[in-house]
């Protein structure tokens, strides 16, 4: 059964709307200007007659026993359709991406502030909100475990996790030594790192229609990462074969690794399969904060040796990551982490460990850069320390210990492909500097640090320039079975030939929507290219996460169409008599060197279709030594970036402007340039974000910020114009040479801005987000 | 929950005497949040937009007399030279498209320490116009706040202006927030020069229960320039002078620690924005004062 014989209404949007231009050229989005007007339709646009709102009753504590819920109040107000605690789940009350760990609804415990404990399905959402204020639960309150690291040590606090056979609350320790261990150095510099929770802060709020179907099955409507995963996980708790679950990608709101956890898939199908009705639900931003996983918050304790000239020695590091409640992504985390903690360097002598934790505080997951994020903060400004120790210019020693193309990380992974590192920051280094500041001319507030606040009319100000490199793993990693599935086809409509690619892959805003054309009209020659609503009637992509899209994805529609065409070709040959070498796509016309034009692509068509599906998987990785951290190939490929940034600050007030963010980054291939530099400049304002100003403020287990009023996220006034300079170092393993694009950026700007700040302040900070109260001292 | 439309003053103020519990509306900018995020619940809504008594600013001798629902974006286009401290606070709220409905009004009967007009308007003396259809008074605005989110209206009344002496010297108006536009503040600082009897005011936010006034400054200030003959002949103020008056107003605050910022921050914060606010004004009235000789 198709899920759009009853696909609700919507307002129009035309996605299929053709774009023009193959690889390497710069087709605009095709949504881009419904978003611009406000007429995108997004995932919470959705509507269906006569259809409910579902409403999610969530614990107020960190920590409890559950004793007693009662609904008969809730079920009894006018205008609910039905009140659903975990009773009423009908299949395995289990989900998680890498552990099975987390209730649909909470049982006999709920492990952290905001865990889903019941339903309701209302006319009305108002209804629904005040009927969820006449659920009566009962909870006996324990203390919450809030501290990661005692998490990971103190065998005496509480197993959160008893059940999962786990003698303690640790979700993965993970060490990686190599080399020496007794070793030392001339020169040692040392410092403790630590990194506040991150919102991925996406604009558009989980929120899904649910419609329940005749065969007993649901269609869900929805906004996600990773459309394959959410079925599976779904369907297990709903208690129904996969083929009952069918979702298909409604307009996403930004994801940003926030989508990649379930939130309201498996509630709102339980409503509406219970109430045979169409159920929608929407969080709102608050509710949003509670609904979604956030980045690890990290301690990260770092020791670098290095000689006199500056060739680093050794790298001893431990850190922690509190992975919350739930699982999730944590055991990646861990292992991104350790994997990359040396940053893009040569370290002969290494020793790093790093552990993921469960505790009382809000879960945490995927967010862009994952794992990589928090130790750049350390190593990096670990590096500048180095310099300052060495009396060395600090790009110079990035430089001096750069990896390159046969370098052996720590894991014992040999990088086979381009790795450009010192030729970024050379790139960097030289890049145009923005205008020095005059102090004489008349300044326009909104260019000093505290804006439009009339702050400062130039007192206090002092110039900071830091620098930044960073490496990054690209695609599922450690053994993982990482490809993409992609429908092709192509036939004659109205006198032109037409493809149609088909994929399960999540349009995040990263712009594989226009890549997968691109992708299609470079292979198969054709200039009008549609693209399938994302649904699961196509085998999985996996998520839109881990900068893989474009590679594992856009291998696969590479492969359907080069299918597509030898089946053209094979059809060709066989109208033709003879197989003509050189055959190629041209225009719309068979070509080949040989003998010219030889038929136009519609006469061989004729009124058939051609359609090829297929898979495309990266060549294998393999898992870590759980001892040793050594892995022939944890990682398929490592992307970097390098990032300079010009801050000004107000050394009284510890307000910052960054004035510059430039970037330098090699894509491999750029197949859309411009998107390519869109994604840099968004991901640097989400690096920079971190940097200065967002962290979600967690004590005793409770968010005191859930709000864009108290969280806050750059505005263009915190924005600086950004330089993007791409360089294209191919990897032979990729389709294209492609290199992973769109989390680098957001793992250098960070450090890169910390750096900076430093620079012109000489105070040593050593928490991101860095805000005024650590710049001017008065942080207690 | 009922939405009611008042068309003139009088009835608004029968409404409002006859259901005290209602909630009047102008720019929504702050109610409706409270109401989405379900944090309020009243019985219904008064809609003053279309009372003309509110929506208007007028001038009479030295005073004038901002309507409650005169919208921050027409605050600062057309009072900016004879209110221009509370012109500056209303460029520092929210954004553009929040200044064009939210109004000085709103701000008042939210009544937050955080509330971007009240430190201007202490630092300028302003009185509260408060109706019902018991009668009109005035309020000095420093009688106004009597707690965090209190005011000193009562249930049937209405705020229906502000009434502020045109500007007779310089004003300023600066606020920390933790980003570049469209923040909160963390606090906020107002000084006004008032030379025409010889006196300062000002103004502080987010740095006490309730927006204040750091007196013992105002005074320490206008006695310095008082004896040092600097009103009439203004010379460059002295560091120590400028140093002290900081320290005043420092003292004057008694913040908290919150999500947005520490009671440490905010104290030492004031203290910079105090010295140099004062700065400017007084470079502005000793150039000013230049001009004129």
């Amino acid at each position: 059964m198709n899920a759009h014989g009853n696909a609700p209404s919507r307002t129009p949007q035309d996605l299929s709307e053709s774009i023009t231009g193959g690889v390497g050229e710069s087709p605009s989005r095709p949504d881009g200007n419904l978003k611009v007007r406000g007429d995108y339709a997004y995932s919470s646009d959705l509507w269906a007659e006569d259809m409910l709102w579902g409403a999610t009753l969530r614990s107020p504590h960190p920590y409890a026993r559950i004793t007693g819920i009662d609904i008969a109040r809730a079920l009894a107000y006018p205008g609910v359709y039905a009140v659903l605690t975990h009773e009423d789940v009908p299949g395995d009350n289990r989900y998680g991406l890498k552990i099975t760990d987390q209730p649909v609804l909470a049982e006999d415990v709920v492990r952290f502030r905001g865990e889903a404990v019941a339903l309701v399905a209302a006319d009305h959402p108002e209804t629904a909100r005040r009927a969820l204020e006449l659920i009566a639960v009962d909870y006996e309150v324990l203390e919450p475990v809030t501290d990661p690291k005692r998490a990971a040590h103190d065998e005496t606090l509480p197993k959160l996790h008893p059940d999962s056979g786990r003698e303690n609350n640790l979700v993965r320790y993970q060490p990686i030594v190599r080399g020496r261990q007794d070793v030392t150095a001339e020169v040692v510099v040392s410092g403790t790192y630590t990194l506040g929770m991150q919102d991925q802060a996406f604009l558009g709020p989980e929120s899904g229609l649910a419609i329940p179907a005749e065969d007993g099955g649901v269609e869900l409507f929805l906004a996600t990462q990773d459309l394959h995963s959410d079925r599976k996980q779904t369907a297990r708790a709903l208690g129904l074969p996969p083929d009952k679950v069918r979702m298909t990608m409604s307009g996403v709101g930004g994801a940003f690794g926030g989508r990649e956890d379930l939130s309201i898939q498996v509630h709102v199908c339980m409503l509406a399969m219970h109430t045979g009705k169409p159920v929608k639900m929407v969080y709102n931003r608050e509710e949003s904060f509670y609904g979604h996983v956030h980045r690890h918050p990290a301690e990260m304790h770092f020791e670098h040796g290095a000689t006199r000239d500056g060739d680093l020695v050794y790298v001893k590091a431990r850190m922690y990551f509190d992975g919350g409640a739930y699982a999730s992504k944590t055991p990646v985390v861990v292992g991104n982490a350790t994997t990359l903690g040396t940053g893009p360097y040569e370290v002969p002598n290494v020793d790093i460990a790093g552990w993921g934790v469960y505790t009382n505080n809000p879960p945490c997951g995927a967010m862009r850069g994952l794992g990589a994020v928090q130790p750049a903060f350390a190593y990096e400004a670990q590096m500048d320390k180095l310099a300052r120790a060495l009396d060395m210019d600090p790009v110079e020693l990035r430089q001096r210990n750069a990896v390159a193309q046969g370098s052996v990380l720590h894991t014992g992974q040999q990088l086979d492909y381009p790795a450009p590192v010192g030729e970024l920051l050379e790139r960097a280094r030289k890049l145009p500097m923005p205008p020095e500041r005059d102090p004489a001319a008349e300044p326009d507030i909104r260019d000093l640090p505290g804006g439009a606040a009339n702050t400062t009319h130039g007192e206090d100000i002092a110039r900071g320039v830091g620098y930044a490199a960073i490496i990054k793993n690209v695609s599922y990693a450690e053994g993982a079975d990482d490809y993409s599935t992609a429908r092709v086809s192509l036939q004659a409509v109205g006198g032109e030939a037409v493809a149609m690619v088909h994929t399960a892959a999540a349009e995040v805003g990263q712009g594989l929507v226009t890549v997968q054309q691109q992708i299609a009209r470079t292979e198969l020659g054709v200039e009008r290219v549609n693209i399938h609503p994302n649904d699961t009637s196509v085998g999985e992509a996996g998520s839109s996460s881990a900068s893989r899209q474009t590679y594992v994805t856009g291998g696969a529609v590479k492969a359907a169409c080069e299918a597509v065409r030898e089946t053209l070709f094979d059809r060709a040959a066989a109208a033709l008599g003879h197989t003509p070498p050189d055959l190629a796509v041209v225009d719309g016309k068979l070509v080949s060197e040989s003998h010219g034009v030889l038929a136009d692509v519609v006469d061989v068509l004729g009124d058939g279709v051609i359609e090829c599906t297929r898979e495309y998987h990266h060549r294998p990785t393999y898992p870590l030594d759980p001892e040793t951290g050594q892995s022939e190939l944890v990682h398929v490929q490592h992307a970097f970036s390098v990032h300079r940034a010009v801050v000004d600050v107000d050394t009284q007030l510890g307000l910052v402007k960054v004035v510059a963010l430039d970037c330098v980054q090699d894509v491999g291939k750029a197949v859309n340039p411009d998107a390519i530099v869109g994604q840099i400049q968004g991901g640097a304002t989400q690096g920079m974000g971190l940097a200065v100003m967002e962290e979600i403020q967690v004590s005793d287990g409770l968010i005191r910020n859930p709000s864009f009023t108290d969280y806050l996220i750059p505005t263009i006034l915190d924005t600086p114009p950004m330089k993007v300079d791409i360089i294209e170092r191919g990897d032979p393993h990729a389709p294209y040479g492609v290199r992973g694009v769109g989390e680098p950026p957001t793992i250098s700007a960070g450090p890169a801005v910390l750096a900076a700040i430093r620079a012109a302040t000489g105070i040593d900070l050593t928490h991101a987000p860095a805000g005024p109260e650590h710049i001017t001292g008065t942080a207690h | 929950m009922d939405f009611l439309r008042a068309a003139s003053l009088d009835d608004a103020l029968a409404t409002k005497a006859q259901r005290p519990d209602i909630a009047p509306i102008a720019g929504g900018t702050d109610l409706m949040v409270g109401i989405n995020f379900d944090h309020i619940r009243p019985s219904g809504l008064l809609d003053l937009t279309s009372v003309p008594e509110l929506t208007e600013w007028s001038e009479s001798g030295d005073v004038v007399r901002v309507g409650a629902g005169v919208p921050y974006a027409r605050i600062i286009s057309e009072l900016g030279e004879r209110l221009p401290g509370l012109a500056m606070a209303a460029r520092t709220v929210a954004s553009p498209q929040i200044r064009n409905r939210g109004t000085v009004g709103g701000n008042l009967a939210t009544a937050s320490p955080s509330g971007d007009a009240h430190p201007a308007l202490l630092a300028c003396d302003a009185e509260v116009e408060l109706a019902s259809t018991r009668g009109t008074r005035r309020m000095p605005v420093t009688e106004f706040f009597t707690g965090v989110k209190r005011n000193a209206a009562e249930p049937d009344e209405l705020i229906t202006a502000v009434h502020l002496p045109r500007a007779t010297g310089p004003q300023q108006f600066a606020k920390v927030g933790t980003r570049n536009a469209m923040v909160i503040s963390v606090c906020a600082f107002s000084v006004a020069l008032h030379p025409d009897r010889a006196a300062v005011g000002t103004g502080f936010g987010s740095a006490a229960p309730t927006p204040r006034r750091a007196v013992e400054a105002e005074q320490f200030l206008s006695g310095e320039l008082t004896s040092r003959g600097m009103w009439a002949d203004p010379r460059p103020l002295p560091d120590t002078v400028v140093e002290r008056f900081g320290e005043l107003v420092a003292a004057a605050c008694a913040p908290i620690d919150d999500v947005r910022g520490t009671a440490s921050y905010r104290r030492h914060a004031l203290g910079v924005l105090a010295r140099r606010t004062v700065r400017w004004t007084w470079d502005e009235y000793s150039i000013g004062r230049q001009t004129c000789a």
